[in-house]
């Protein structure tokens, strides 16, 4: 495949080598003159050294024929403009956006951006995962849909535990896509009953994100 | 009209004078505390201190009621994104973005932001003055001359 770089500081530069490394093309613009040249004595001739918030560059870069343009600068204004030229003047297939500020997703979003990256969301979830305790993850959001996945762990006590599915009331639209059980994946139905220590993998519009909880864990006492 | 600044340098403290002498209700935001000293000492708008493109920062600014939104920071892209926040996500009527970039400017004219680039204005400005243009150029230029002589009387005078 074929990438457009936007920023090549070391989020850009290391994950340009990655991109190369597993055989995909790619093409970085730097603004910085000394950076450019470091990055093309690192990688070879892949680098324009341009702003790239300016379409031009872009279009030189070849975002047209790109399969995705990626903004990852330091800076979310630099990162949304970025991306909105991209598709506004090259109409690049693919746009995706490194967000800094996490809040700034909604704003991303608002604009258009739909796939966006924030770093502080992909740490949060990766200590999530490893902490024992609370047992809900909402793991991911599913491009191009107001869905996301979430994992949640089964606990004593909680109204799923030794219930069909179908009498949880988990919310409209939402889905338990699988159970692992034991190490084992289980396909989940309406009347497959849940046990404690059951991880369920659940499919759900982002917006009713509060409503699994509750289904899943009863609710939270404020 | 309420006006929510976003940049109070040189251009944003200035525009803020005007306002707030018209009896406009004007709440300025900069990153920086020195910035505000560019205010005039009777100014009776709000300033605050925060991020232009942060929407919190922009609530407590008050940018739900603004009638108009001027984004005047250095940064290009920094005044596009607070002018979509404004425009978009808040709904404000009048939405300005500084841009200096022409191109970029012209791309977001197209999406409800009245975007200007201060090289092509004053450019534009300038060979209409020297072309002996009879209308916009020496009108133009008169008022904001006006506005240079205030600014200098109202400087103290230095004795030694």
């Amino acid at each position: 495949m074929y990438f457009v770089v936007a920023g090549g500081g070391e989020v850009g530069y290391h994950l340009s080598k990655a991109l190369l490394e597993s055989g995909h093309e790619v093409m970085i613009i730097e603004r910085d003159r000394k950076r450019a040249v470091w990055i093309e004595e690192q990688l070879g001739s892949v680098v324009i050294n341009a702003p790239a918030d300016e379409g031009r560059y872009q279009i030189q870069a070849g975002c047209q024929r790109a399969d995705a343009v990626l903004a990852v600068t330091g800076d979310d204004e630099d990162n949304l403009i970025i991306s909105q030229l991209a598709k506004l003047k090259c109409g690049a297939n693919r746009v995706i956006a490194r967000v800094n500020n996490p809040k700034n997703e909604i704003v991303f979003k608002a604009m258009g951006i739909d796939e966006t990256l924030s770093s502080t969301r992909v740490l949060m979830g990766v200590i999530e995962q490893e902490l024992p305790t609370g047992g809900f993850m909402p793991l991911m959001p599913l491009t191009g849909s107001h869905l996301e996945l979430i994992e949640a762990e089964i606990a004593v006590g909680t109204p799923p535990a030794g219930k069909a599915i179908s009498t949880l009331g988990l919310p409209t639209g939402s889905l338990i896509g699988g159970i692992v059980r034991k190490g084992e994946i289980l396909h989940a139905h309406g009347d497959t009953t849940l046990e404690v220590g059951d991880r369920v993998i659940v499919f759900a519009p982002t917006a009713a994100e509060q409503q699994v909880r509750e289904a899943l864990f009863g609710k939270t006492p404020s | 009209m309420n006006i929510v600044i976003v940049g109070s340098g040189r251009t944003g403290a200035f525009v803020a004078e005007l306002l707030d002498q018209a009896g406009d209700t004007v709440s300025i935001v900069d990153v920086e505390r020195s910035a505000f000293k560019r205010l005039p000492a009777l100014f009776k708008g709000s300033p605050v201190l925060g991020d232009g493109t942060d929407m919190d920062i922009l609530r407590q600014a008050g940018v739900e009621k603004a009638d108009a939104f001027l984004a005047l920071t250095q940064g290009d892209n920094r005044n596009l994104m607070a002018a979509q926040i404004a425009k978009k996500i808040f709904g404000v009527e009048q939405v300005f973005a500084k841009v200096n970039d022409p191109i970029r400017a012209n791309t977001y004219r197209g999406q409800g932001i009245f975007t200007f680039s201060r090289t092509t204005i004053l450019g534009t400005l300038l060979h209409a003055v020297i072309k002996g243009d009879k209308t916009i150029g020496p009108n133009l230029m008169r008022a904001a001359m006006q506005h240079d002589a205030e600014l200098s009387a109202e400087l103290p005078s230095v004795t030694r």
